[in-house]
């Protein structure tokens, strides 16, 4: 393993044949994988890389982050396409002091998040910055088994001279040049999704962000689902199913596992709890996010319990929204 | 200095961001202004525009009131005409498709270099921000579009941080770089339209907004003003630009 240092993404490209063994390893068979959100935190151990699926507040795989804070997990490197408040309660938490990501805020709605801010400005957490095109290569890289993909952005920027592990070369083919970036190959990835079978056949609806990619980088894959279906059902439309389940290690059953957070199709983002949230730890980005943890991570006995305190007419409202993209 | 009219600043600056695109074509948006804008293009002039999100969302149309909190959200793909990953959207941006990107920042410089990253020294920033997002990916590109409100502070000789690449240093570096196509075409903001002089490649007046004096736009710059020979006057925002615009934005969200 090449994990030493516990740090290994972002500082270094992991070794072909190394990646390769962990995917023999793995049990790749037709097999049940279901397991509670608190069994799946077992998947994830401290000091691990975290790719974590969807995109700003879509589709985050909010469930088992709150699931992993609660577990105390620690140290993680967590990288993905772009960071809201899933961001902030990962620094709060102290679950992972490395974010690999494109933007971090909690939304363009409410400017810049004072969290992020407190923990990048303090020292006490790191946020690397790459184009939202090179988050995507990277994983596109890590899921071919490739160490690196050329790219034409970046090239010229400050975001590029703050990234030394990517590398300019001059095409061998044309003489132009092109910045090469690395392979972004997770040690776990977080991925909810819509439905997939206790197998972990996954289908995803409407945007898919950057998560088969994603997917079939990771060396292990947690995914939540807002349904678990049969395996007959899956079969039935075999072309919806986006990851396949040889790639997934642990299917946790979680109806509204993005809240706040919206799933495309079931709920839009739940922004009152959102604008609620963002006001209490802009406020105080200390105090407000310790208030916040408290009531809304560490109180809850449950997810289902969290559920409530945001609010069934919220909820009803989001699910109602969420909906209503398929009305004509 | 706006209040004598009947429009605000961000909707004087979505108006004259939408008059910049011609239809046909094919606009990768950012959120806020840029989306807007865009759609109030689309609506009003150029029902052959296509709107492109990182988000991974070809051909969007959003509905009036009920506009996206982020280019990743379900309401981007509203009568869309294809979602796909937001590797594969990016890539059009690298492989030529798109002929606009449109965006919004919170600092600029004489060479249309944008800083969404760094408020001070990277190395120990006083203000950590947001970042780049696709927003790199969109200047390095495609031709740039930028909207934004026009503020000292933010319009200011050299950026902290260059997230977004405009001309670079100026003249040919930005090709020199590696970046062969695309540049910074336009900037939009609640004062004037810029443009950028061919040769040294720095931003140039274009024209002056309703009511704005020369002494009155340098006042509110941070570096001295190529004023085009050129110079006109922009066209004031119509009814029905504004008409459209309020329908589109009701709650305010971005237009406030």
């Amino acid at each position: 393993m090449a994990e030493t240092e516990g740090k290994p993404v972002g500082t270094a490209v992991r070794s072909y044949m190394e990646l390769r063994e962990e995917l023999l390893r793995r049990d790749r068979s037709l097999r049940d994988k279901v397991v509670s959100l608190e069994e799946a935190t077992s998947f994830v151990r401290d000091g691990d890389s975290v790719g974590i699926g969807g995109s700003t507040m879509s589709r985050t795989p909010m469930g088992m982050i709150w699931a992993l804070i609660r577990a105390g997990r620690k140290r993680l490197t967590c990288s993905r396409s772009i960071v809201s408040s899933d961001g902030d309660l990962l620094f709060a938490s102290a679950a992972c002091d490395h974010m690999v990501t494109s933007w971090f805020s909690q939304g363009i709605l409410w400017g810049v998040s004072k969290v992020m801010r407190h923990h990048v400005e303090s020292g006490k957490a790191r946020y690397d910055e790459w184009s939202h095109m090179a988050m995507g290569m990277r994983f596109r890289a890590g899921a071919m088994g490739l160490p690196f993909m050329p790219i034409r952005s970046m090239l010229g920027s400050d975001v590029r001279k703050q990234r030394p592990e990517a590398i300019e070369m001059a095409c061998p083919f044309t003489g132009e040049k092109l910045l090469l970036v690395p392979a972004l190959n997770p040690d776990v990835a977080l991925i909810h999704v819509q439905r997939c079978d206790p197998y972990g056949n996954a289908q995803i609806d409407g945007l898919q962000f950057m998560d088969i990619d994603l997917a079939m980088a990771a060396t292990k894959v947690i995914l939540t689902t807002e349904r678990i279906v049969s395996n007959d059902q899956i079969r039935r439309a075999p072309d919806q199913t986006k990851i396949p389940f040889f790639a997934v290690d642990a299917v946790v059953e979680l109806p509204f596992g993005c809240a706040p957070h919206e799933c495309y199709g079931v709920y839009e983002p739940m922004l009152r709890h959102m604008e609620d949230y963002v006001a209490l730890v802009n406020d105080d980005p200390v105090k407000g996010m310790q208030q916040y943890m408290e009531r809304y991570v560490y109180g809850p006995k449950s997810w289902s319990e969290f559920l409530a305190l945001i609010g069934i007419e919220e909820l009803l409202e989001a699910a109602r929204a969420g909906e209503s993209i398929y009305d004509a | 200095m706006l209040k004598k009219h009947n429009y605000t600043g961000a909707e004087l600056l979505t108006i004259l961001s939408a008059r910049q695109l011609t239809d046909g074509q094919v606009v990768f948006a950012g959120v806020g202004i840029p989306l807007l804008a865009a759609t109030l293009a689309q609506r009003l002039r150029c029902p052959g525009l296509t709107i492109l999100f990182e988000g991974g969302v070809i051909g969007a149309f959003i509905e009036p009131g009920k506009l996206p909190p982020s280019t990743n959200d379900q309401r981007c793909t509203k009568r869309a005409n294809m979602v796909l990953g937001s590797a594969e959207v990016l890539l059009l941006l690298q492989r030529g498709y798109v002929d606009v990107g449109f965006m919004g920042g919170a600092q600029v410089d004489q060479y249309g270099n944008l800083n969404s990253s760094f408020i001070g020294d990277p190395a120990r920033p006083k203000t950590r921000l947001p970042g780049t997002g696709g927003g790199n990916d969109i200047a390095s590109l495609a031709q740039m579009i930028v909207a934004m409100k026009h503020e000292k502070r933010r319009f200011v000789e050299h950026v902290d941080f260059i997230t977004s690449p405009g001309y670079l240093h100026g003249g040919d570096t930005r090709r020199a770089s590696g970046l062969l196509a695309g540049g910074t075409f336009r900037v939009v903001t609640d004062l004037a339209v810029f443009g950028f002089e061919p040769d040294k490649r720095r931003m140039q007046v274009l024209s002056l907004n309703p009511g704005v004096a020369r002494e009155e736009l340098q006042d509110n710059t941070g570096f001295a003003l190529d004023f085009s020979p050129h110079l006109g006057v922009t066209e004031p925002p119509t009814d029905q630009e504004l008409e459209l615009l309020r329908e589109l934005d009701p709650d305010r969200l971005y237009t406030g």
